[in-house]
């Protein structure tokens, strides 16, 4: 048991723990525009799935991983113009559109897995690189700072998203809809546009969270290769009530007990493994529902927006 | 208006569930068998086992034209595996296998009501007592020993990592063999196990792998068909082993996969064939093992693998067969 505090277990928790986290980061952080802007996008988990389909197909066949993430994200965007039509221009609702999409990014990805790769294959994907003197510091050079590029880019993301949202127009007109789509619209701004651009680039970035997976985590694609993170990114937009801030922090903090079961079982402790692979569901449900209160939740949340009627 | 959403969204489901694989068209004269997987015929793994034993089944009874083959395949979800079996065994094939030890509440519900049909299912021992159900299942234990074996004479690092999906059925059986032939030749080297709960989490399974090589494992092992995620793991670290099982796998990895047990299915596929020829539909449980040619070590020929090391490993093999090494489940 004293082992899992010794220093070498700690810095291995926390290294494992970054990598965990980067795939909820892009999704979340993505979910957490689209949910803003007053769209629950329950497809998510859907949209990494072909995401990470097309960029594991177009780096195995070109051999060139940033054009993966290029394809990642051009088909994050094709899903996300499928689900503003649906939900925004059609006004169906949200929760079902969500998970017709999940359903449909699950069957489409794995068809075309089927037919285009068919078996076990394995792309040499984005390698750790270590930032010149930030890297050879010690202990946090090691943790931080000795990753891959998608990695830092998930991390890079939460300033730029808190920037974006709090400090630009367009950030503050995405709230304005999400919160009052009527007063939003009497001043002049296009509700259906700004919804449709969040929820685009919402999935944009959850192609992106999909290509981290297959490109530079696993690398490698399989059915469902997702196994649900897309939900459990959801789950963090609430728990940390809509701010990136407090989505870093939810995902580090499931990812840091995901790591921690890990090791425990590696290190021997004996505890059974049903109960440790439950550990980061069950903290993180307790958390959230411990911290509910202060969540703000945009006003017009799953509400589509009909002029003259809200 | 939400009527027509409603519309195209149900059409989207419909559209992933028929893109799913269709049931088949009933046909005379030919030996009719239908197989469900819970991951993909290619997945290197499990399903794959499966699938190229029915094939070769297939080939040598007369092709196409004589035997046919249907397949459902990545039913992870039990509620569409069971809705399968009973539209198979409605379509009136002779043989409906569910290739999955979670299918056997659903195949102890269904059989009954289909008694000229043949139903086989594993990995289990149990036929709930019908004439119609026959069970199967692989002495995992046998090969995990000696990859154990073998394990114990390569790792340096005196340390071995597992990864497992979840505490049962043969993934389960293999590791705990797997252990017995470990601690048999060396009991000096540590062994850390861990298991992700899911039989499909290949990110999760990925992890667990770089956690061992993180804590100083230089071998690794593991079941299910999550471990291709702990495969690529040792190739991204290098001069990390692996021993496989269920599958040949060492086209995953041709400089570092040792070995791997093989399941061979066509024996007693065989046999469940003839027997329903000679009218009797079930009822018996079947056993693959070394010494009845249903498990196979595997050595990949592009690990070149130390004379003595493999000495050990057939010496295992030999005593398992004859009874003079025990295994326990």
């Amino acid at each position: 048991m004293t082992d899992i505090f010794r220093l070498p277990v700690v810095i291995g928790i926390l290294v494992s723990a970054i990598r965990l986290a980067t795939p909820y980061l892009y999704a979340a952080v993505g979910e957490a525009f689209a949910q803003t802007s007053g769209v629950v996008n329950l497809g998510v988990d859907g949209i990494m799935l072909v995401g990470a389909y097309a960029a594991f197909f177009v780096a195995l066949t070109t051999g060139n991983l940033w054009l993966g993430v290029l394809a990642a994200m051009f088909v994050g965007l094709l899903m996300g113009l499928l689900m503003s039509v649906i939900s925004v221009t059609l006004k169906a609702e949200q929760g079902i559109s969500g998970i017709g999409l999940y359903m449909f990014g699950l069957g489409l990805s794995s068809v075309l897995f089927k037919v285009t790769i068919g078996t076990v294959k394995t792309v040499v994907g984005f390698q750790s690189v270590k930032l010149p003197l930030l890297g050879d510091i010690p202990v946090i050079g090691e943790i931080f700072f000795r990753q891959s590029l998608p990695v830092y880019g998930a991390f890079l993301l939460v300033p730029l998203a808190w920037w974006f949202m709090e400090k630009t127009t367009w950030g503050l007109r995405i709230k304005a809809v999400g919160q009052n789509p009527a007063a939003a619209d009497s001043l002049g701004v296009s509700v259906d546009k700004v919804r449709y651009f969040s929820v685009c680039l919402g999935s944009v970035l959850a192609g992106l969270a999909g290509a981290s997976l297959s490109i530079a985590l696993v690398n490698l694609f399989q059915e469902n290769l997702t196994a649900g993170q897309g939900f459990i990114a959801v789950a963090l937009v609430y728990f940390g009530g809509w701010r990136p801030l407090g989505i870093m922090g939810g995902a580090l903090l499931f990812s840091i007990v995901n790591a921690f079961q890990l090791w425990m079982q590696v290190l021997g402790v004996r505890i059974p493994s049903d109960v440790a692979v439950m550990l980061p569901y069950l903290l993180t449900i307790a958390a959230l529902a411990v911290t509910v209160n202060r969540a703000r939740q945009p006003a017009a949340l799953n509400k589509p927006f009909e002029r003259g009627e809200n | 208006m939400k009527t027509r959403c409603l519309l195209i969204t149900v059409l989207l489901v419909t559209l992933l569930a028929t893109a799913c694989g269709g049931p088949a068209a009933p046909t005379g004269g030919k030996f009719r068998v239908a197989v469900l997987m819970p991951s993909a015929t290619t997945d290197v793994a499990f399903s794959q086992s499966m699938w190229q034993a029915l094939k070769a089944v297939q080939a040598e009874m007369g092709g196409e034209a004589q035997f046919e083959l249907k397949y459902s395949e990545n039913m992870f979800k039990v509620p569409d595996a069971t809705a399968a079996i009973r539209d198979y065994a409605s379509q009136g094939f002779d043989i409906v296998i569910a290739h999955g030890s979670q299918y056997g509440p659903a195949v102890q519900e269904i059989a009954k009501d289909f008694p000229k049909v043949t139903f086989a299912w594993g990995t289990d021992v149990n036929t709930f007592g019908y004439p119609n159900v026959y069970a199967y299942t692989a002495a995992a234990e046998e090969g995990g020993y000696v990859n154990g074996v073998l394990a114990a004479k390569l790792t340096k690092s005196k340390l071995i990592g597992v990864t497992g999906p979840v505490e049962v059925g043969d993934a389960k059986t293999y590791i705990d063999g797997f252990l017995q032939g470990v601690t048999a030749t060396d009991p000096s080297i540590k062994i850390a196990k861990t298991w992700t709960g899911s039989f499909s989490d290949v990110a999760l399974m990925t992890e667990a792998a770089k956690t061992h090589i993180a804590a100083g494992a230089d071998t690794l092992t593991g079941s299910s068909q999550s471990v291709v995620g702990s495969i690529g793991a040792a190739k991204e670290k290098g001069n990390v082993l692996w021993f496989g099982t269920q599958a040949d796998q060492a086209s995953l990895g041709p400089s570092f996969v040792v070995a791997s047990q093989v399941y061979d299915w066509t024996g007693i596929l065989k046999d469940m064939i003839k027997n329903r020829k000679a009218g009797k539909l079930g009822g018996d449980k079947f056993v693959l093992q070394l010494k009845n040619g249903g498990l196979k070590i595997a050595y990949n020929s592009g690990y070149k693998l130390p004379d003595d090391v493999k000495a050990a490993g057939d010496k295992a093999i030999a005593g398992i067969k004859d009874g003079s090494i025990k295994v326990n489940p």
